[in-house]
């Protein structure tokens, strides 16, 4: 059975649609990589299957008692609360200490446990949503613009790090991009959103060729993928839709 | 013990110490300080309408506060531009409550009682009521403590944890109107506010748990509360005023002796 199932998804915010005509499914242990313009609806995806927004028409359908670990955004950390890298773990999974630990050094951060959230830099702070998330054994992650803030490297060294946790515990990976044309290469698929699935396909893995090396340098140890997008429309400004004629 | 009205305005002020503490640490956390001058202002307008229908002002003014904080959160929901809306509602119910006050011709009102507390002035009666409110707060914010915390991080990991923001929020909104409610008489519906959020943000510098901030902010309260009484009966000052005034010390001295590197406000 599928972890996630999206049908004929639509989601509207007043008389405004955002999102229409969504089909998903997300098999065990696959990653797979959302990516789309701001506005394209990419969020309200992801909030439609946590179940914080109501679809306007469609289905979202979870597999009974599945287990999600969440890694939001950074944006709205608020640093007039005082909170420990461990007790913000421990709020949302019930957990020994030691298990906070070995979530931590999955994560790649495990000298942090005692640190303060509002501290850390952005890469550690995604690094400890990442194991927070990690914590209660997700069968799925979801991660909401993980790299935001990131630089290459950054972003380079926080994928490879997703890839271990799906080869070492076989959870699948749903993580939403901005970026439309660089994506992590260990994705299987790629989707790409403006307002409904513009295309899909998977990145190409390009990591040998000099133009690889010229564009991400040697940091990145393959992390990266260009995507090329294969769309059969285009999007005018009034958002209207045209086919284009093979 | 309960015959000395130093002994009763200290137990009140302590109560409503206790209860401002946890639910100040979620309004300076949340950003709610305006929302909560609205609500507190409004009460005001329940005071008037309590004594102009001759029934108990806590009642009238803990469902005025409520009435006002729902109304404000449903608003909030909706996208209206938020600092503009609290602006406009908690002064104009502020007004409205100080022109209903003026039309009861019938009762001779100390206003001031009402705008900057009145602690000296408590009853057993109000003090039973004023405890009885801080310790449904209480109760209420350490049941849902995790599940608020969750909330105020991030609404989105609250969801996916399988937790309901909005329920969280009415949680808020619900001790938000009982503080209110209880805090006129002791410090009135102007510093209400002051209460909630300077001993916590007071707090904030010492403190390296939200626990902790919680348990230091309630004790600078209480501090405050008792040197703020002592001052106001030695100088001859207003006793709400006096309590605001030591607390602000108090944050002023914590925010200037902790490193620069952890000033958050």
């Amino acid at each position: 059975m599928n972890l996630i199932s999206v049908k004929n998804l639509a989601v509207k915010y007043g008389g405004n649609t955002v999102l229409q005509k969504v089909d998903l499914d997300i098999e065990q242990g696959e990653i797979v990589t959302v990516v789309g313009p701001n506005g394209s609806g990419k969020t309200s995806l992801l909030k439609a299957i946590i179940g914080a927004v109501e679809p306007a028409t469609g289905l979202v359908t979870l597999k009974p008692e599945l287990k999600i670990g969440y890694v939001p955004q950074r944006l709205n950390f608020n640093p007039t609360l005082p909170i420990t890298v461990e007790r913000f773990m421990r709020l949302t999974a019930k957990a020994e200490t030691k298990s906070c630990i070995t979530a931590l050094e999955t994560a790649g951060v495990p000298e942090l446990l005692k640190g303060q959230m509002s501290e850390l830099s952005g890469g550690q702070f995604q690094r400890v949503l990442l194991a927070s998330a990690l914590l209660g054994c997700p069968e799925i992650l979801l991660l909401d613009e993980a790299t935001q803030g990131l630089d290459q490297p950054g972003s380079a060294a926080f994928y490879r790090q997703i890839e271990a946790v799906r080869r070492d515990t076989g959870c699948a990976v749903l993580m939403i991009s901005h970026d439309l044309h660089v994506v992590m290469s260990a994705s299987d698929r790629v989707i790409c959103l403006n307002g409904h699935v513009c295309c899909a396909g998977t990145p190409a893995v390009v990591a040998s060729t000099p133009e690889y090396k010229a564009l991400f340098g040697d940091g990145t140890d393959g992390a990266l993928a260009l995507y090329r997008h294969d769309h059969d429309h285009h999007h005018d400004n009034s958002a209207k839709i045209h086919e284009v004629a093979d | 013990m309960l015959d000395d009205f130093m002994m009763r305005a200290t137990l009140a002020g302590i109560g409503v110490s206790l209860a401002a503490a946890p639910l100040g640490c979620f309004v300076v956390w949340r950003r709610m300080a305006y929302f909560g001058d609205a609500t507190a202002h409004a009460a005001i307008l329940g005071v008037a309408l309590s004594l102009a229908l001759d029934v108990s002002i806590f009642a009238g003014a803990l469902l005025v506060s409520l009435v006002m904080a729902w109304t404000v959160t449903q608003l909030s929901v909706r996208g209206y531009a938020m600092d503009t809306l609290l602006g406009v509602l908690a002064h104009s119910t502020l007004a409205v409550g100080l022109v209903v006050v003026s039309f009861l011709s019938g009762v001779r009102i100390d206003l001031m009682a009402y705008l900057f507390g009145d602690i000296l002035a408590v009853s057993r009666a109000d003090l039973a009521i004023i405890w009885a409110g801080a310790v449904l707060v209480i109760a209420l914010i350490s049941w849902r403590w995790s599940s608020l915390l969750i909330t105020t991080l991030n609404e989105e990991l609250a969801y996916a944890s399988g937790l309901n923001p909005n329920r969280e929020k009415l949680i808020l909104t619900l001790a938000l109107g009982i503080t209110v409610a209880v805090a006129i008489k002791v410090v009135g519906v102007l510093l209400i506010v002051a209460m909630l959020i300077i001993p916590t943000a007071a707090a904030r510098s010492l403190a390296r748990t939200p626990e902790a901030m919680a348990f230091m902010g309630a004790l600078i309260g209480i501090i405050s509360t008792a040197a703020g009484l002592r001052a106001a009966y030695i100088f001859d000052t207003p006793t709400g005023p006096s309590i605001v005034c030591v607390a602000s010390v108090f944050f002023t001295i914590f925010s200037i002796i902790v490193p620069v590197r952890n000033k958050r406000f």
